[in-house]
């Protein structure tokens, strides 16, 4: 989108204003009355407070708290810097940290090595001209409507030691949500579930963004439909999945409903996001290790945001 | 949304071709049911489940048929006091919906009408807010909400912490970067000369948005609306944290309460689950175009 053709015709409209020579953007401002002033700042100052003062400074403020011993209780005036103290602490002295830490890792893992291929894979399918094809892509992304932490509740049914299907069906007495060798797994499942449907939606999109002349020309060289698909129409969809993989790792990073539905992040399901909850919301209030805590988780997402909007505002100022 | 309508038919044929079954299309079309049943399964087992009484399903199992009513229901929507907690989700869905698409408009507006610089870091700031994990502001917001006092007609807490007013202002902060990127992308796309033409005629820049880009838009606003209806109303964390009383909460906040009440009662709690879900899914059967649309808009630049 680029700003000269609009300025031009803007003089065409406007001869006694645009003759000037300044600069685009003081012709640009000039055009507009006091009024349109008024109206374009207010339109983007009040969205402009709202998400600084409830997302961004206290992101800032989560990072700045990480570095001293606030009580979360007592007055500000009584804050002292402690430097790294609440990052070592949270290593040495903070049993939980490593688990979630593991667990966050793996949920990334389960995600990405095995919910996201098998979400493009079938998108690849249900890409080709079936029959019943709306079907199938309705039930696989159904679960995508439901809140995590409904869906903690849905499969409670089928995990649930006394009364529930899976211990019925194989015959075991497992508490697949309470027992800490095996929730992680549990829950995952539950989470891979709808993140398959998601990543389908994705990519069934992408793969009609592919130019069609393109597997054909694959095609008559006489590349085989794998081989195509990986050649030629997966790096055209670089867009796409640069973004899956941001939202995969954002997902992962974020997971909390789901555990925190079923036991509050403990016992097996620590995550980092259950982690600081619990150091706020819960019994024991530690603000520097919660502070600490959600620093690494801002600055780990920071990281994939970045890449995320140098991939979808590419040749966005051109 | 199916690929017929997308693909052309394939050279020299004027119908779209019939298919013959190949043994290779059989494979695939009872794997790909296979997999949709397997997908359905959960959900079709918590409405199997939430029909049947408890004492049938405890004396013969869950694996088996009959004892079919729908006291659940009654139980649990009475027990959970549902009618209460939906009303709460519509206090603060409907406007919190209303006004992300407001303010979001206004940003996209002035971010595609307008070449600024300044617009980048702008579309920036509020692309990113939406990604950020919302356990990481927790601690600040947490103290802010709990300091900020509102008058007591506004909220019996006196507070902005335990009140619809705080649910609403944060989930608008939190959703609004996720339409600003997507409106700004479709604006940007609506052809220059409209602008021009309203400007022969003297538009402000107010009704060049208002009557001339909001109109347009309203394929993308209907797809947002679809999405943002759906994410407020599932979302769980900061009505979590940031409500306290009990009988204000939103539905899907007050399921972790109905959890300890119906511990051992999986068959109301399935009936519970049905009854949270209803409303997604009748969005999701009624307005799915709107819905995939959005996702995938969101996804693919416009």
């Amino acid at each position: 989108m680029s700003d000269l053709p609009l300025i031009q015709a803007d003089r065409a409209v406007e001869p006694p204003a645009a003759t000037t020579t300044t600069g685009g953007r003081g012709r640009r401002l000039r055009l507009l009355s006091r009024t349109d002033r008024v109206v374009i700042t207010l339109m983007v100052l009040v969205p402009l407070l709202l998400v600084t003062a409830l997302v961004w400074l206290p992101a800032l403020a989560t990072v700045l708290l990480s570095g001293t011993d606030w009580d979360g209780i007592g007055p500000l005036s009584d804050i002292d810097f402690v430097g790294g103290r609440n990052y070592s602490d949270v290593l040495t002295i903070y049993p939980p940290f490593l688990p979630a830490v593991r667990h966050n890792l793996l949920w990334l893992a389960v995600l990405f090595l095995l919910a996201t291929p098998f979400g493009m894979f079938l998108a690849v399918l249900l890409d080709k001209e079936l029959r019943g094809s709306r079907f199938y892509q309705t039930a696989l992304y159904l679960p995508v409507v439901l809140s995590l932490a409904l869906i903690g509740f849905v499969w409670q049914l089928i995990y649930s030691r006394d009364q529930g299907l899976l211990n019925a069906v194989l015959g075991t007495d497992t508490d697949w949500y309470g027992d800490p060798s095996v929730n992680i797994w549990a829950v995952m499942l539950a989470s891979g579930w709808r993140h398959v449907g998601y990543i389908m939606l994705l990519y069934l999109a992408g793969l009609k963004g592919v130019d069609p002349s393109l597997r054909e020309a694959a095609a008559v060289d006489g590349a085989s439909e794998v081989k195509s698909f990986f050649r030629v129409v997966f790096p055209v969809m670089r867009p796409i999945n640069i973004i899956v993989l941001v939202v995969t790792v954002i997902e992962s990073l974020r997971a909390f409903d789901l555990v925190w539905v079923v036991n509050k992040g403990r016992n097996g399901l620590e995550l980092l996001s259950a982690l600081v909850t619990q150091n706020v919301v819960g019994e024991a209030s530690r603000i520097g290790f919660g502070s600490a805590l959600a620093t690494i988780m801002l600055v780990v997402s920071l990281v994939f945001i970045t890449i995320y909007l140098a991939t979808v505002m590419r040749g966005e100022d051109r | 949304m199916t690929a017929t309508a997308i693909r052309p038919p394939a050279a020299g044929e004027v119908s779209p071709p019939r298919r013959r079954l190949t043994p290779q299309r059989v494979v695939l079309h009872v794997f790909l049911a296979a997999v949709a049943i397997g997908w359905l399964f959960p959900i079709l087992w918590a409405v199997l489940t939430s029909f049947r009484s408890y004492e049938y399903t405890a004396t013969n199992g869950y694996v088996s048929l009959g004892g079919w009513t729908i006291d659940n229901y009654v139980t649990a929507w009475r027990q959970a006091e549902f009618g209460q907690h939906f009303l709460n989700s519509v206090y603060i869905t409907v406007p919190a919906v209303l006004l992300t698409l407001f303010l979001a408009s206004c940003v996209a507006f002035v971010i595609a009408r307008f070449g600024w610089k300044l617009n980048l870091v702008l579309l920036g700031l509020f692309t990113a807010a939406n990604l950020l994990p919302q356990q990481a502001l927790l601690i600040p917001l947490f103290r802010l909400f709990t300091q900020v006092p509102l008058p007591a007609f506004m909220s019996d807490s006196e507070l902005l912490y335990d009140s619809y007013w705080g649910l609403i202002l944060i989930n608008v902060a939190f959703q609004c970067g996720f339409c600003v990127f997507v409106l700004s992308n479709y604006m940007k796309a609506l052809p220059r000369d409209l602008y021009e033409a309203a400007m022969v005629d003297g538009a402000s820049v107010w009704r060049q948005y208002w009557q001339v880009t909001m109109p347009l838009c309203r394929p993308a606003l209907a797809a947002l609306a679809t999405l943002e209806v759906t994410w407020i109303y599932n979302e769980f964390f900061w009505a979590t944290v940031l409500m306290r009383t009990g009988d204000k909460f939103p539905v899907t906040s007050s399921l972790n309460n109905l959890r300890g009440e119906f511990f051992t009662d999986n068959n109301l709690v399935s009936a519970g689950s049905v009854l949270v879900a209803i409303p997604t899914l009748v969005i999701f059967f009624l307005l799915q175009r709107h819905f995939v649309r959005g996702l995938t808009l969101g996804a693919s630049k416009g």
